[in-house]
Protein backbone atom coordinates (compact mmCIF):
# COMPACT_ATOMS: atom_id res chain seq x y z
CA UNK A 1 0.00 0.00 0.00
CA UNK A 2 2.86 2.17 0.72
CA UNK A 3 4.72 1.43 -2.12
CA UNK A 4 1.80 2.30 -4.13
CA UNK A 5 1.06 5.55 -2.62
CA UNK A 6 4.60 7.00 -3.35
CA UNK A 7 4.41 5.65 -6.78
CA UNK A 8 1.17 7.61 -7.41
CA UNK A 9 3.04 10.74 -5.74
CA UNK A 10 5.84 10.13 -8.43
CA UNK A 11 3.54 9.27 -11.25
CA UNK A 12 1.66 13.11 -10.38
CA UNK A 13 5.01 14.45 -9.45
CA UNK A 14 6.35 13.04 -13.11
CA UNK A 15 3.07 14.49 -14.83
CA UNK A 16 3.26 18.20 -13.03
CA UNK A 17 6.78 18.52 -14.31
CA UNK A 18 6.21 17.29 -17.58
CA UNK A 19 3.24 19.61 -18.25
CA UNK A 20 5.22 22.05 -16.77
CA UNK A 21 7.89 21.24 -19.91
CA UNK A 22 5.06 21.05 -22.37
CA UNK A 23 3.87 24.96 -21.18
CA UNK A 24 7.11 25.81 -20.69
CA UNK A 25 7.65 25.71 -24.80
CA UNK A 26 5.81 28.57 -25.46
CA UNK A 27 8.13 30.20 -23.31
CA UNK A 28 11.38 29.33 -24.57
CA UNK A 29 10.59 30.06 -28.01
CA UNK A 30 12.51 32.94 -29.94
CA UNK A 31 9.89 35.84 -30.01
CA UNK A 32 7.11 36.10 -28.05
CA UNK A 33 4.27 33.38 -26.62
CA UNK A 34 2.11 34.92 -28.91
CA UNK A 35 4.38 34.58 -32.01
CA UNK A 36 5.27 30.68 -31.05
CA UNK A 37 1.10 30.42 -30.63
CA UNK A 38 0.25 31.45 -34.18
CA UNK A 39 3.31 30.14 -35.56
CA UNK A 40 4.82 33.21 -36.77
CA UNK A 41 1.33 33.78 -39.14
CA UNK A 42 0.14 37.64 -39.01
CA UNK A 43 -3.25 37.51 -37.52
CA UNK A 44 -6.00 39.74 -37.10
CA UNK A 45 -6.49 41.89 -34.37
CA UNK A 46 -9.51 40.27 -33.08
CA UNK A 47 -7.76 36.72 -33.26
CA UNK A 48 -4.66 38.52 -31.29
CA UNK A 49 -7.11 39.39 -28.52
CA UNK A 50 -8.81 35.84 -28.29
CA UNK A 51 -5.56 34.22 -27.86
CA UNK A 52 -4.68 37.12 -25.21
CA UNK A 53 -7.90 36.31 -23.55
CA UNK A 54 -7.64 32.51 -24.07
CA UNK A 55 -3.64 31.90 -22.75
CA UNK A 56 -4.12 35.09 -20.28
CA UNK A 57 -0.93 36.27 -21.51
CA UNK A 58 -0.96 39.47 -19.82
CA UNK A 59 -0.78 37.56 -16.19
CA UNK A 60 2.39 36.46 -15.12
CA UNK A 61 3.79 33.30 -16.02
CA UNK A 62 2.46 31.00 -13.03
CA UNK A 63 -0.65 31.89 -13.20
CA UNK A 64 -1.08 31.26 -17.05
CA UNK A 65 0.38 28.16 -16.34
CA UNK A 66 -1.97 27.40 -13.75
CA UNK A 67 -4.99 28.51 -16.04
CA UNK A 68 -3.47 26.31 -18.85
CA UNK A 69 -3.05 23.15 -16.34
CA UNK A 70 -6.81 24.18 -15.38
CA UNK A 71 -8.20 23.91 -18.82
CA UNK A 72 -5.95 20.67 -19.83
CA UNK A 73 -7.57 19.10 -17.01
CA UNK A 74 -10.81 19.65 -17.39
CA UNK A 75 -10.27 18.55 -20.93
CA UNK A 76 -9.87 21.86 -22.47
CA UNK A 77 -6.76 21.90 -24.98
CA UNK A 78 -7.39 24.61 -26.71
CA UNK A 79 -7.99 25.42 -30.28
CA UNK A 80 -5.65 24.18 -33.38
CA UNK A 81 -4.58 27.29 -35.29
CA UNK A 82 -4.52 25.72 -38.51
CA UNK A 83 -7.76 23.77 -38.36
CA UNK A 84 -9.56 26.26 -36.26
CA UNK A 85 -11.30 23.26 -34.19
CA UNK A 86 -10.77 22.25 -30.45
CA UNK A 87 -7.65 20.36 -29.98
CA UNK A 88 -9.46 17.80 -27.54
CA UNK A 89 -11.93 16.92 -30.61
CA UNK A 90 -8.97 16.86 -32.54
CA UNK A 91 -7.56 13.97 -30.34
CA UNK A 92 -10.72 12.33 -29.55
CA UNK A 93 -11.19 11.58 -33.37
CA UNK A 94 -8.03 10.20 -33.42
CA UNK A 95 -6.81 8.68 -30.07
CA UNK A 96 -8.17 5.09 -31.13
CA UNK A 97 -6.39 4.69 -34.03
CA UNK A 98 -3.30 5.44 -31.87
CA UNK A 99 -4.42 3.15 -28.73
CA UNK A 100 -5.23 0.15 -31.38
CA UNK A 101 -1.94 0.11 -33.07
CA UNK A 102 -0.23 0.20 -29.82
CA UNK A 103 -2.58 -2.40 -28.16
CA UNK A 104 -1.73 -4.81 -30.99
CA UNK A 105 2.19 -4.68 -31.13
CA UNK A 106 1.75 -5.15 -27.60
CA UNK A 107 0.20 -8.21 -28.21
CA UNK A 108 2.36 -9.32 -30.42
CA UNK A 109 5.59 -8.29 -28.61
CA UNK A 110 4.12 -10.32 -25.56
CA UNK A 111 3.48 -13.65 -27.54
CA UNK A 112 5.88 -13.29 -30.37
CA UNK A 113 8.38 -12.23 -28.04
CA UNK A 114 8.19 -13.62 -24.92
CA UNK A 115 6.96 -17.24 -26.57
CA UNK A 116 10.46 -17.06 -28.91
CA UNK A 117 12.55 -16.00 -25.81
CA UNK A 118 10.77 -19.36 -24.05
CA UNK A 119 11.49 -21.65 -26.62
CA UNK A 120 14.85 -20.63 -27.28
CA UNK A 121 16.00 -20.73 -23.68
CA UNK A 122 14.28 -24.24 -22.93
CA UNK A 123 15.75 -25.27 -25.89
CA UNK A 124 19.55 -24.89 -26.31
CA UNK A 125 20.66 -26.28 -30.05
CA UNK A 126 20.19 -24.83 -33.56
CA UNK A 127 16.61 -23.48 -32.47
CA UNK A 128 18.36 -21.04 -29.63
CA UNK A 129 21.47 -19.75 -31.99
CA UNK A 130 19.26 -18.96 -35.16
CA UNK A 131 17.24 -17.13 -32.54
CA UNK A 132 20.37 -15.37 -31.04
CA UNK A 133 21.48 -14.32 -34.45
CA UNK A 134 18.15 -13.43 -35.51
CA UNK A 135 17.05 -11.50 -32.84
CA UNK A 136 20.18 -9.53 -33.03
CA UNK A 137 19.87 -8.15 -36.54
CA UNK A 138 15.92 -7.37 -35.84
CA UNK A 139 16.46 -5.54 -32.18
CA UNK A 140 18.52 -3.30 -35.04
CA UNK A 141 16.07 -2.65 -37.30
CA UNK A 142 14.13 0.68 -36.97
CA UNK A 143 10.54 1.44 -37.10
CA UNK A 144 10.73 3.15 -40.48
CA UNK A 145 12.84 0.51 -42.48
CA UNK A 146 10.42 -2.23 -40.86
CA UNK A 147 7.60 0.09 -42.37
CA UNK A 148 9.33 -0.01 -46.25
CA UNK A 149 10.38 -3.24 -45.99
CA UNK A 150 7.10 -5.11 -44.83
CA UNK A 151 4.90 -2.34 -47.76
CA UNK A 152 7.76 -3.72 -50.31
CA UNK A 153 6.70 -7.35 -49.27
CA UNK A 154 3.70 -7.88 -47.73
CA UNK A 155 1.49 -4.88 -49.69
CA UNK A 156 3.31 -4.28 -53.23
CA UNK A 157 4.48 -7.92 -53.97
CA UNK A 158 2.39 -10.26 -52.37
CA UNK A 159 -0.44 -8.32 -52.08
CA UNK A 160 -1.54 -9.91 -48.56
CA UNK A 161 -2.26 -6.28 -46.92
CA UNK A 162 -3.39 -3.11 -48.01
CA UNK A 163 -0.79 -0.58 -48.27
CA UNK A 164 -2.48 2.60 -46.52
CA UNK A 165 -4.03 1.85 -42.99
CA UNK A 166 -6.74 4.26 -43.05
CA UNK A 167 -9.57 2.12 -41.33
CA UNK A 168 -12.77 2.88 -40.12
CA UNK A 169 -14.09 -0.86 -41.49
CA UNK A 170 -15.58 -3.77 -39.16
CA UNK A 171 -13.42 -5.39 -37.02
CA UNK A 172 -12.33 -7.86 -38.99
CA UNK A 173 -11.15 -5.20 -41.51
CA UNK A 174 -9.81 -2.97 -38.93
CA UNK A 175 -7.05 -6.01 -37.94
CA UNK A 176 -6.10 -6.36 -41.48
CA UNK A 177 -5.29 -2.79 -41.97
CA UNK A 178 -3.45 -2.63 -38.45
CA UNK A 179 -1.77 -5.56 -38.97
CA UNK A 180 1.25 -3.99 -41.10
CA UNK A 181 1.54 -1.37 -38.91
CA UNK A 182 1.48 -3.29 -35.56
CA UNK A 183 4.32 -5.70 -36.99
CA UNK A 184 6.25 -2.67 -38.10
CA UNK A 185 6.10 -0.62 -34.64
CA UNK A 186 6.67 -3.91 -33.24
CA UNK A 187 9.25 -5.90 -34.81
CA UNK A 188 12.45 -4.22 -32.69
CA UNK A 189 11.21 -4.70 -29.37
CA UNK A 190 9.63 -8.49 -30.13
CA UNK A 191 13.62 -8.44 -30.58
CA UNK A 192 14.50 -7.02 -27.41
CA UNK A 193 11.69 -8.76 -25.44
CA UNK A 194 12.88 -12.39 -26.81
CA UNK A 195 16.34 -11.78 -26.23
CA UNK A 196 15.81 -10.33 -22.52
CA UNK A 197 13.16 -13.59 -21.98
CA UNK A 198 15.71 -16.49 -23.39
CA UNK A 199 18.26 -14.65 -20.88
CA UNK A 200 16.45 -14.58 -18.14
CA UNK A 201 15.34 -18.31 -18.73
CA UNK A 202 18.70 -19.83 -19.32
CA UNK A 203 19.88 -17.52 -16.08
CA UNK A 204 17.21 -19.21 -13.51
CA UNK A 205 17.94 -23.11 -15.04
CA UNK A 206 21.05 -22.58 -14.41
CA UNK A 207 20.24 -21.91 -10.23
CA UNK A 208 20.67 -24.83 -7.84
CA UNK A 209 16.72 -24.59 -6.96
CA UNK A 210 16.27 -25.72 -10.56
CA UNK A 211 18.67 -28.35 -10.48
CA UNK A 212 17.65 -29.47 -6.62
CA UNK A 213 13.96 -29.84 -8.23
CA UNK A 214 15.36 -31.85 -11.08
CA UNK A 215 16.89 -34.10 -8.72
CA UNK A 216 13.90 -34.32 -6.38
CA UNK A 217 12.32 -36.09 -9.56
CA UNK A 218 9.84 -33.27 -10.37
CA UNK A 219 8.76 -33.37 -13.56
CA UNK A 220 10.44 -31.46 -15.82
CA UNK A 221 6.77 -29.74 -16.86
CA UNK A 222 5.90 -28.69 -13.19
CA UNK A 223 9.97 -28.02 -12.64
CA UNK A 224 9.45 -25.52 -16.00
CA UNK A 225 6.03 -23.52 -14.83
CA UNK A 226 7.03 -23.62 -10.68
CA UNK A 227 10.50 -22.91 -11.04
CA UNK A 228 11.66 -21.51 -14.20
CA UNK A 229 8.77 -19.32 -15.63
CA UNK A 230 7.46 -17.75 -12.14
CA UNK A 231 11.13 -17.03 -11.34
CA UNK A 232 12.20 -15.47 -14.39
CA UNK A 233 8.48 -13.72 -15.17
CA UNK A 234 9.97 -10.24 -13.38
CA UNK A 235 13.04 -9.41 -15.62
CA UNK A 236 10.27 -9.74 -18.47
CA UNK A 237 7.60 -8.34 -16.97
CA UNK A 238 10.28 -5.26 -16.69
CA UNK A 239 11.32 -5.09 -20.24
CA UNK A 240 7.99 -5.78 -22.04
CA UNK A 241 6.34 -2.54 -19.62
CA UNK A 242 9.50 -0.74 -21.02
CA UNK A 243 8.90 -1.81 -24.71
CA UNK A 244 5.66 -1.36 -24.70
CA UNK A 245 5.39 2.12 -23.16
CA UNK A 246 8.34 3.22 -25.27
CA UNK A 247 5.85 2.34 -28.71
CA UNK A 248 3.86 5.31 -27.38
CA UNK A 249 6.16 7.84 -29.09
CA UNK A 250 7.50 5.70 -31.68
CA UNK A 251 3.71 5.48 -33.01
CA UNK A 252 4.09 8.67 -34.50
CA UNK A 253 6.70 6.87 -37.16
CA UNK A 254 4.82 3.78 -38.06
CA UNK A 255 1.31 6.34 -38.46
CA UNK A 256 3.04 8.80 -41.09
CA UNK A 257 5.42 5.65 -42.67
CA UNK A 258 1.28 4.13 -43.30
CA UNK A 259 -0.40 7.36 -43.87
CA UNK A 260 -2.24 6.70 -40.69
CA UNK A 261 -5.38 8.57 -39.36
CA UNK A 262 -3.41 8.71 -35.49
CA UNK A 263 -2.21 10.68 -32.76
CA UNK A 264 1.22 10.30 -34.04
CA UNK A 265 1.24 11.17 -37.29
CA UNK A 266 -1.29 14.07 -36.85
CA UNK A 267 1.41 15.32 -33.93
CA UNK A 268 4.12 15.06 -36.60
CA UNK A 269 1.77 17.35 -39.06
CA UNK A 270 1.16 20.01 -36.39
CA UNK A 271 4.90 20.33 -35.29
CA UNK A 272 5.55 20.80 -38.97
CA UNK A 273 3.21 23.44 -39.00
CA UNK A 274 4.08 25.05 -36.17
CA UNK A 275 0.35 24.43 -34.73
CA UNK A 276 1.82 24.53 -30.74
CA UNK A 277 -1.61 24.36 -29.06
CA UNK A 278 -1.94 20.67 -30.91
CA UNK A 279 1.58 19.53 -30.06
CA UNK A 280 1.25 20.45 -26.60
CA UNK A 281 -1.98 18.55 -26.38
CA UNK A 282 -1.01 15.41 -27.93
CA UNK A 283 2.40 15.62 -26.07
CA UNK A 284 0.28 15.73 -22.67
CA UNK A 285 -1.84 12.93 -23.86
CA UNK A 286 0.94 11.03 -24.60
CA UNK A 287 3.21 11.46 -21.76
CA UNK A 288 0.39 10.94 -19.65
CA UNK A 289 -0.24 7.49 -21.52
CA UNK A 290 3.78 6.68 -21.06
CA UNK A 291 3.77 7.35 -17.38
CA UNK A 292 0.65 5.58 -16.54
CA UNK A 293 2.08 2.28 -18.59
CA UNK A 294 5.18 2.90 -16.18
CA UNK A 295 3.34 2.76 -13.20
CA UNK A 296 1.13 -0.24 -13.86
CA UNK A 297 4.78 -2.42 -14.82
CA UNK A 298 6.05 -1.20 -11.40
CA UNK A 299 2.68 -2.44 -10.10
CA UNK A 300 2.87 -5.13 -11.68
CA UNK A 301 6.93 -6.03 -10.74
CA UNK A 302 5.85 -5.80 -7.31
CA UNK A 303 2.93 -8.06 -7.91
CA UNK A 304 5.10 -10.85 -8.53
CA UNK A 305 8.11 -9.78 -6.24
CA UNK A 306 7.27 -9.43 -2.84
CA UNK A 307 10.61 -8.20 -1.86
CA UNK A 308 10.04 -4.72 -3.83
CA UNK A 309 6.95 -4.19 -1.29
CA UNK A 310 8.25 -4.44 1.23
CA UNK A 311 10.66 -1.91 0.47
CA UNK A 312 14.16 -3.82 -0.04
CA UNK A 313 16.11 -4.28 -2.81
CA UNK A 314 15.47 -7.09 -5.30
CA UNK A 315 18.97 -8.41 -6.22
CA UNK B 1 50.53 -11.50 -33.39
CA UNK B 2 48.83 -8.07 -33.39
CA UNK B 3 46.21 -9.35 -35.72
CA UNK B 4 45.75 -12.49 -33.18
CA UNK B 5 45.20 -10.11 -30.70
CA UNK B 6 42.58 -8.26 -32.20
CA UNK B 7 41.13 -11.53 -33.27
CA UNK B 8 40.65 -12.72 -29.60
CA UNK B 9 39.36 -9.33 -28.73
CA UNK B 10 36.77 -8.70 -31.37
CA UNK B 11 36.08 -11.80 -32.70
CA UNK B 12 34.97 -12.20 -36.42
CA UNK B 13 31.71 -10.32 -35.78
CA UNK B 14 33.54 -7.41 -33.84
CA UNK B 15 36.16 -7.23 -36.76
CA UNK B 16 33.38 -6.89 -39.15
CA UNK B 17 31.39 -4.44 -37.35
CA UNK B 18 34.57 -2.55 -36.88
CA UNK B 19 35.28 -2.34 -40.26
CA UNK B 20 31.51 -1.00 -41.22
CA UNK B 21 31.98 1.89 -38.76
CA UNK B 22 34.99 2.66 -40.43
CA UNK B 23 33.97 2.97 -43.58
CA UNK B 24 30.73 5.18 -42.07
CA UNK B 25 33.05 7.20 -40.41
CA UNK B 26 35.51 7.75 -44.03
CA UNK B 27 32.01 8.49 -45.59
CA UNK B 28 31.53 10.60 -42.90
CA UNK B 29 34.13 12.66 -43.42
CA UNK B 30 35.31 12.71 -46.91
CA UNK B 31 31.71 11.33 -48.10
CA UNK B 32 30.99 14.71 -50.07
CA UNK B 33 34.18 14.38 -51.36
CA UNK B 34 34.17 10.74 -52.50
CA UNK B 35 30.76 10.82 -54.22
CA UNK B 36 30.63 10.51 -58.16
CA UNK B 37 27.79 12.96 -58.77
CA UNK B 38 26.57 15.80 -57.60
CA UNK B 39 24.18 15.11 -54.59
CA UNK B 40 21.50 17.80 -54.41
CA UNK B 41 21.19 18.74 -58.47
CA UNK B 42 18.13 17.06 -59.62
CA UNK B 43 16.95 15.87 -63.14
CA UNK B 44 13.70 14.78 -63.38
CA UNK B 45 14.46 12.84 -66.55
CA UNK B 46 16.34 10.06 -65.07
CA UNK B 47 13.94 10.08 -61.86
CA UNK B 48 13.89 5.73 -60.13
CA UNK B 49 16.52 4.84 -63.07
CA UNK B 50 17.78 1.97 -61.95
CA UNK B 51 21.23 0.71 -61.63
CA UNK B 52 24.12 1.48 -64.61
CA UNK B 53 27.29 1.28 -65.26
CA UNK B 54 28.73 3.98 -63.34
CA UNK B 55 25.84 4.97 -60.91
CA UNK B 56 25.45 0.94 -59.19
CA UNK B 57 22.72 2.64 -57.04
CA UNK B 58 20.53 3.95 -60.07
CA UNK B 59 18.86 7.10 -58.85
CA UNK B 60 16.26 8.54 -57.06
CA UNK B 61 12.99 10.33 -57.07
CA UNK B 62 14.34 13.49 -58.63
CA UNK B 63 17.39 12.00 -60.49
CA UNK B 64 19.84 12.64 -58.20
CA UNK B 65 22.77 9.66 -57.82
CA UNK B 66 21.71 7.61 -55.01
CA UNK B 67 25.11 6.52 -54.31
CA UNK B 68 26.46 10.02 -54.31
CA UNK B 69 23.38 11.22 -51.90
CA UNK B 70 24.36 8.05 -49.88
CA UNK B 71 27.97 9.17 -49.49
CA UNK B 72 26.99 13.15 -48.92
CA UNK B 73 24.33 11.72 -46.09
CA UNK B 74 26.55 10.15 -44.28
CA UNK B 75 27.70 13.27 -42.61
CA UNK B 76 24.41 14.57 -40.81
CA UNK B 77 23.72 11.04 -40.35
CA UNK B 78 26.53 9.82 -37.74
CA UNK B 79 27.76 13.61 -36.91
CA UNK B 80 24.14 14.14 -35.32
CA UNK B 81 24.12 10.83 -33.06
CA UNK B 82 27.80 11.76 -32.20
CA UNK B 83 26.82 15.36 -30.58
CA UNK B 84 24.12 13.71 -28.39
CA UNK B 85 26.36 11.28 -27.48
CA UNK B 86 28.69 13.26 -26.61
CA UNK B 87 26.51 15.97 -25.39
CA UNK B 88 24.49 13.13 -22.93
CA UNK B 89 27.56 11.92 -21.57
CA UNK B 90 29.09 15.01 -21.16
CA UNK B 91 26.19 16.03 -19.08
CA UNK B 92 25.51 12.53 -17.44
CA UNK B 93 29.25 12.51 -16.06
CA UNK B 94 28.73 15.76 -14.70
CA UNK B 95 25.68 15.20 -12.81
CA UNK B 96 27.11 11.72 -12.04
CA UNK B 97 30.23 12.96 -10.42
CA UNK B 98 28.18 15.57 -8.46
CA UNK B 99 25.32 13.14 -6.98
CA UNK B 100 28.43 10.37 -5.95
CA UNK B 101 30.75 13.42 -4.51
CA UNK B 102 27.93 15.56 -2.27
CA UNK B 103 25.15 12.82 -2.05
CA UNK B 104 22.36 13.38 0.44
CA UNK B 105 20.16 16.13 -0.69
CA UNK B 106 21.96 16.80 -4.01
CA UNK B 107 22.08 12.99 -4.70
CA UNK B 108 18.60 12.59 -3.96
CA UNK B 109 17.37 15.88 -5.87
CA UNK B 110 19.73 14.93 -9.00
CA UNK B 111 18.16 11.08 -9.11
CA UNK B 112 14.55 12.69 -8.45
CA UNK B 113 14.73 15.06 -11.25
CA UNK B 114 16.32 12.28 -13.75
CA UNK B 115 13.41 10.31 -12.76
CA UNK B 116 11.00 12.91 -13.63
CA UNK B 117 12.79 13.53 -17.17
CA UNK B 118 12.17 9.74 -17.60
CA UNK B 119 8.49 10.36 -18.43
CA UNK B 120 9.47 12.32 -21.75
CA UNK B 121 10.37 9.70 -24.44
CA UNK B 122 12.93 11.06 -26.67
CA UNK B 123 10.80 11.38 -29.87
CA UNK B 124 8.03 13.64 -28.44
CA UNK B 125 11.05 16.04 -26.39
CA UNK B 126 12.30 16.41 -30.05
CA UNK B 127 9.23 16.72 -31.34
CA UNK B 128 8.33 19.63 -29.28
CA UNK B 129 11.68 20.95 -29.73
CA UNK B 130 11.65 21.25 -33.30
CA UNK B 131 8.35 22.76 -33.14
CA UNK B 132 9.39 25.38 -30.81
CA UNK B 133 12.80 26.35 -32.38
CA UNK B 134 11.90 25.18 -36.05
CA UNK B 135 12.58 21.50 -37.44
CA UNK B 136 16.64 20.83 -37.93
CA UNK B 137 18.93 18.90 -36.92
CA UNK B 138 20.47 21.33 -33.85
CA UNK B 139 16.85 21.20 -31.99
CA UNK B 140 16.57 17.45 -32.48
CA UNK B 141 19.70 16.69 -31.50
CA UNK B 142 19.86 18.54 -28.21
CA UNK B 143 16.10 17.64 -26.91
CA UNK B 144 17.51 13.79 -27.61
CA UNK B 145 20.53 14.82 -25.65
CA UNK B 146 18.59 15.92 -23.06
CA UNK B 147 15.83 12.57 -23.48
CA UNK B 148 19.16 10.65 -22.90
CA UNK B 149 20.31 12.19 -19.76
CA UNK B 150 18.71 9.97 -17.15
CA UNK B 151 19.84 6.63 -18.93
CA UNK B 152 23.54 7.96 -18.99
CA UNK B 153 23.41 9.62 -15.78
CA UNK B 154 21.70 6.56 -13.72
CA UNK B 155 24.39 4.43 -14.95
CA UNK B 156 27.71 6.99 -14.71
CA UNK B 157 26.06 7.43 -10.57
CA UNK B 158 27.08 3.93 -9.91
CA UNK B 159 29.89 3.86 -11.66
CA UNK B 160 30.76 6.66 -9.97
CA UNK B 161 29.81 5.90 -5.93
CA UNK B 162 32.34 2.83 -6.93
CA UNK B 163 35.15 4.51 -7.22
CA UNK B 164 34.52 6.86 -4.70
CA UNK B 165 35.27 4.44 -2.57
CA UNK B 166 38.32 3.32 -3.66
CA UNK B 167 41.40 3.85 -1.92
CA UNK B 168 43.00 5.54 -4.18
CA UNK B 169 40.39 8.89 -3.65
CA UNK B 170 40.82 8.57 -0.05
CA UNK B 171 44.91 9.19 -0.47
CA UNK B 172 44.29 11.39 -3.27
CA UNK B 173 42.07 13.80 -0.74
CA UNK B 174 44.71 13.26 2.08
CA UNK B 175 47.30 14.50 -0.42
CA UNK B 176 45.08 17.09 -0.12
CA UNK B 177 44.25 17.18 -4.37
CA UNK B 178 40.92 19.28 -4.95
CA UNK B 179 37.61 17.80 -6.05
CA UNK B 180 37.42 18.93 -9.51
CA UNK B 181 40.99 17.55 -9.92
CA UNK B 182 40.26 14.15 -8.41
CA UNK B 183 36.73 14.25 -10.46
CA UNK B 184 38.54 15.15 -13.94
CA UNK B 185 42.27 13.85 -13.48
CA UNK B 186 41.61 11.16 -11.65
CA UNK B 187 38.37 9.08 -11.73
CA UNK B 188 36.73 9.98 -15.09
CA UNK B 189 39.67 8.55 -17.06
CA UNK B 190 39.18 5.27 -14.27
CA UNK B 191 35.63 4.89 -15.63
CA UNK B 192 36.47 5.85 -19.22
CA UNK B 193 35.66 1.84 -20.40
CA UNK B 194 32.65 1.64 -19.34
CA UNK B 195 31.87 5.69 -20.66
CA UNK B 196 33.35 4.47 -23.86
CA UNK B 197 30.83 1.01 -24.02
CA UNK B 198 27.89 3.02 -22.63
CA UNK B 199 28.35 5.65 -25.55
CA UNK B 200 29.39 3.23 -28.30
CA UNK B 201 25.28 1.86 -27.16
CA UNK B 202 23.84 5.30 -26.90
CA UNK B 203 24.90 6.20 -30.59
CA UNK B 204 23.06 3.81 -31.47
CA UNK B 205 19.72 4.78 -29.84
CA UNK B 206 20.65 7.98 -30.91
CA UNK B 207 21.10 7.40 -34.50
CA UNK B 208 17.58 5.19 -35.41
CA UNK B 209 16.04 8.30 -33.39
CA UNK B 210 17.75 10.77 -35.25
CA UNK B 211 16.75 9.27 -38.52
CA UNK B 212 13.02 8.48 -37.17
CA UNK B 213 13.00 12.84 -36.68
CA UNK B 214 14.30 13.55 -40.42
CA UNK B 215 12.02 10.84 -41.93
CA UNK B 216 9.55 12.85 -40.07
CA UNK B 217 10.30 15.88 -41.57
CA UNK B 218 11.64 17.19 -38.34
CA UNK B 219 15.32 16.74 -38.17
CA UNK B 220 17.44 17.34 -41.87
CA UNK B 221 15.60 19.34 -44.26
CA UNK B 222 15.54 18.59 -48.27
CA UNK B 223 17.30 18.68 -50.42
CA UNK B 224 20.10 18.39 -47.82
CA UNK B 225 21.52 14.94 -48.10
CA UNK B 226 20.35 12.81 -45.13
CA UNK B 227 19.63 8.82 -44.90
CA UNK B 228 16.45 9.24 -42.68
CA UNK B 229 15.62 12.07 -45.48
CA UNK B 230 16.61 9.62 -48.31
CA UNK B 231 14.08 7.16 -46.88
CA UNK B 232 10.98 9.17 -46.64
CA UNK B 233 11.35 11.26 -49.68
CA UNK B 234 11.93 7.93 -51.69
CA UNK B 235 9.19 6.27 -49.43
CA UNK B 236 6.19 6.46 -52.76
CA UNK B 237 8.89 4.35 -55.10
CA UNK B 238 7.93 1.51 -52.89
CA UNK B 239 4.64 1.65 -53.82
CA UNK B 240 5.55 2.44 -57.19
CA UNK B 241 7.87 -0.22 -58.14
CA UNK B 242 11.35 1.73 -57.45
CA UNK B 243 11.79 0.27 -54.10
CA UNK B 244 16.74 0.30 -54.22
CA UNK B 245 16.57 4.25 -53.24
CA UNK B 246 14.68 3.77 -50.29
CA UNK B 247 16.06 0.56 -49.27
CA UNK B 248 19.56 1.23 -49.89
CA UNK B 249 19.30 4.28 -47.34
CA UNK B 250 17.09 1.70 -44.58
CA UNK B 251 20.43 -0.75 -44.92
CA UNK B 252 22.82 2.34 -44.23
CA UNK B 253 21.28 3.31 -40.90
CA UNK B 254 20.84 -0.59 -40.16
CA UNK B 255 24.48 -1.84 -40.55
CA UNK B 256 25.70 0.92 -38.57
CA UNK B 257 23.09 0.39 -35.70
CA UNK B 258 23.99 -3.27 -35.94
CA UNK B 259 27.43 -2.62 -35.82
CA UNK B 260 27.28 0.02 -32.62
CA UNK B 261 24.78 -2.90 -30.90
CA UNK B 262 27.63 -5.87 -31.84
CA UNK B 263 30.82 -3.85 -30.75
CA UNK B 264 29.07 -1.79 -27.69
CA UNK B 265 27.78 -5.28 -26.31
CA UNK B 266 31.83 -6.42 -26.63
CA UNK B 267 32.91 -3.31 -25.15
CA UNK B 268 30.14 -3.36 -22.37
CA UNK B 269 30.69 -7.30 -21.61
CA UNK B 270 34.61 -5.94 -20.87
CA UNK B 271 33.67 -2.64 -18.77
CA UNK B 272 31.62 -4.43 -16.43
CA UNK B 273 34.55 -7.61 -15.53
Amino acid sequence: MRFLVRRLAMLAGSLLVASFVIFGALYLAPGSALAALSGGRALPAASVAILNQRYHLNAPFLAQYWYWLENAVHGNLGISITLRENVSTLIGNRIWTTAGLVLYASLIICVGGIGLGVLAGLRPGWLDTSALVTTAVTAAIPSFVASIVLLLVFAVKLGWFPALATGGGGFATDVRTFTLPAVALALSSLAIVARVTRAAIRDEADKEHVQTAISRGIPARQVIQRHILRNAAIPITTVSAITVASLIAVSAVVETAFSMNGLGAYLVQAAQSKDLAVVQGISLVLVTAFVVVNLLADVLYAVLDPRVKLGTKAS
Amino acid sequence: MKRGLMNRKLGAAGIISAVVIGVAVLAAVAGPGLAPDNPTLPDLQIAWVGPVAGHLLGFDFEGRDVLSRLLAGAQSSMLGPLVVVSLAMAGGAVFALTAAWRRGAADAVISSGMDVLFAFPGILLAVLATTVFGAGLTAAAVALAIAYLPYVARVLRSGALRERNQPYVQALEVQGASVPRICFGHVLPNMSRIIVAQSTVLFGYAMVDLAAISFLGLGVQPPAANWGVMISENEPGILQGYPLPALAAGACVVAVVIAVNVLGERLLDKAVL
